[in-house]
């Protein structure tokens, strides 16, 4: 690896001043799970690394006076899921911070830095988009907040421009009656990444058994995360059984535009958007009348 | 040779110094510069887990850990797991279980292992292969390995 100059400012607004100073051979350092082997392997280029880690607000779980949670940008995600109340409060975003590499990987990567890295597989960002996670992006110009949901741009893009850096994610208060779910299907058992990858929120009506609101995310079938738009609004006011999440797995394929790679092939990839949002949806729904909210491991036992 | 950095962390309970440049990964320090070569550099890339070591408590790649980042904080490698008279259970029940042929992986997985049985003393079969999926191993397939740690699980249970 070529070597760089290491920074690791106290403050916000010092980092924000390196990185705009130092422009695009500036690299934000949180966990390090991709930035150190892309550096290493050449695929990217530092001049300087910027270590996030010393600033307080990058490394906090803040629960705000609405209920809410910033989760700050390098928080990483084994401090996630074995904190009972963010399992409680975003169950989706624990079930992918429970499978994101291994148990080593967990003790350093951050969902800030999942979300900056903007892979089209990262299993984080579709379950920040279904609990309706936004960004808070410090920058030369001030801060500004951008939905998680528009976020990425491209494989390896996202909006952040040259200065800025993402401070936390936001994470609205959860409401009653509501249950989150993420989930991936990969050939082995752990310790890979997503051939498709889903995430279902869903909050259901009075009684129990219509639901209210559905949201639903894809990941890795194609060049960014993507909402499965018409089904979640189809979702709306539907029985909340297995047939309806079925149907809702049939219409989110339609919002899959996937490639072949050495992963899988595209058809198999929008196959199995069918059979994971319906799993998901199920999962989620099980979580909104009480149900555990530990992470699931493929096996399918709870290990919290 | 790019510009050397001082760094001054705790090691198996012992405060250790050493100058490093900024590119320079945790692991190449340990066994290059600090002679501590437990922990084995096998994919370099934060796959396979043989360079495992605690970090402030937490079992991380030191590979994906720069060696400047390790100022101030706190390190276990596979060192501090025997005191000077005994193995520790685990590297008992792997070397009486056969739990290794070529060696390169076992570091790793002593220490995730005992990292997972400080955190939980009686894990499932399912939760050890789970909690020790970021180590890999190319010889064994893993079943010795498994029962090695099952093993150490229930001698560490009888000693207590």
């Amino acid at each position: 690896m070529r070597d760089f100059e290491y920074k690791a400012p106290a403050t916000i607004d010092e980092a924000v001043t390196l990185l705009a100073e130092r422009g695009s051979e500036a690299r934000v350092l949180a966990g390090g799970t991709d930035i150190i082997v892309q550096l290493r392997e050449g695929l990217k280029e530092a001049g300087l690394v910027v270590d996030v880690k010393k600033i307080p607000e990058l490394m906090s779980l803040t629960w705000r006076d609405d209920g809410g949670l910033d989760i700050g940008g390098a928080v990483p995600c084994h401090v996630l899921y074995n904190d009972t109340k963010v399992v409680n409060a975003y169950p989706a975003i624990t079930d992918s911070a429970k499978i994101i590499g291994g148990w080593q990987i967990q003790g350093r990567a951050s969902l800030g830095g999942n979300l900056c890295n903007s892979s089209p597989a990262a299993d984080s960002i579709p379950a920040l988009i279904v609990e309706s996670a936004a960004c808070r992006i410090a920058g030369p110009e001030g801060e500004r907040h951008v939905p998680v949901q528009e976020f990425c741009t491209a494989p390896g893009a996202n909006v952040l421009t040259e200065g800025e850096m993402l401070v936390s994610l936001a994470l609205p208060p959860v409401g009653e009656s509501s249950g989150s779910r993420y989930m991936r299907f990969i050939p082995r058992n752990e310790m890979d990444i997503a051939v498709t990858g889903a995430g279902a929120w869903l909050r259901l009506g009075e009684g129990g058994e219509t639901v209210e609101e559905a949201r639903l995310a894809l990941s890795a079938v194609a060049p960014t995360p993507v909402v499965a738009d018409e089904a979640q609004a189809w979702l709306q006011g539907k029985p909340a059984t297995e047939e309806s999440f079925a149907e809702a797995g049939d219409i989110a394929r339609k919002a899959a535009a996937p490639i072949s790679d050495m992963r899988g092939p595209a058809d198999y990839r929008t196959h199995l958007v069918g059979v994971l949002v319906k799993r998901a949806l199920n999962g989620a729904l099980g979580r909104a009348r009480g149900g555990d909210r530990n992470p699931v491991t493929p096996s399918g036992i709870n290990l919290c | 040779m790019g510009k050397k950095i001082h760094v001054s962390t705790t090691i198996n309970g012992e405060a250790v110094e050493f100058l490093c440049e900024a590119r320079q990964s945790f692991l190449e320090v340990l066994r290059d510069t600090l002679t501590l070569t437990g922990a084995k550099e096998g994919c370099n890339n934060g796959n396979c887990g043989a360079c495992t070591v605690l970090m402030n408590g937490v079992p991380v790649d030191s590979c994906l850990v720069l060696a400047v980042e390790a100022d101030g904080a706190e390190f276990e490698t596979v060192e501090s797991i025997a005191t000077e008279e005994h193995l520790h259970p685990l590297q008992e029940c792997f070397l009486e279980g056969a739990a290794l042929q070529c060696g390169i992986c076992t570091p790793g997985f002593l220490v995730s292992a005992k990292a997972l049985l400080d955190n939980q003393p009686e894990p499932t079969e399912e939760e050890i292969r789970f909690e020790l999926s970021g180590n890999l191993c190319r010889c064994t397939g893993y079943d010795k390995i498994v029962r090695a740690v099952q093993t150490a699980s229930e001698r560490m249970k009888e000693v207590k």
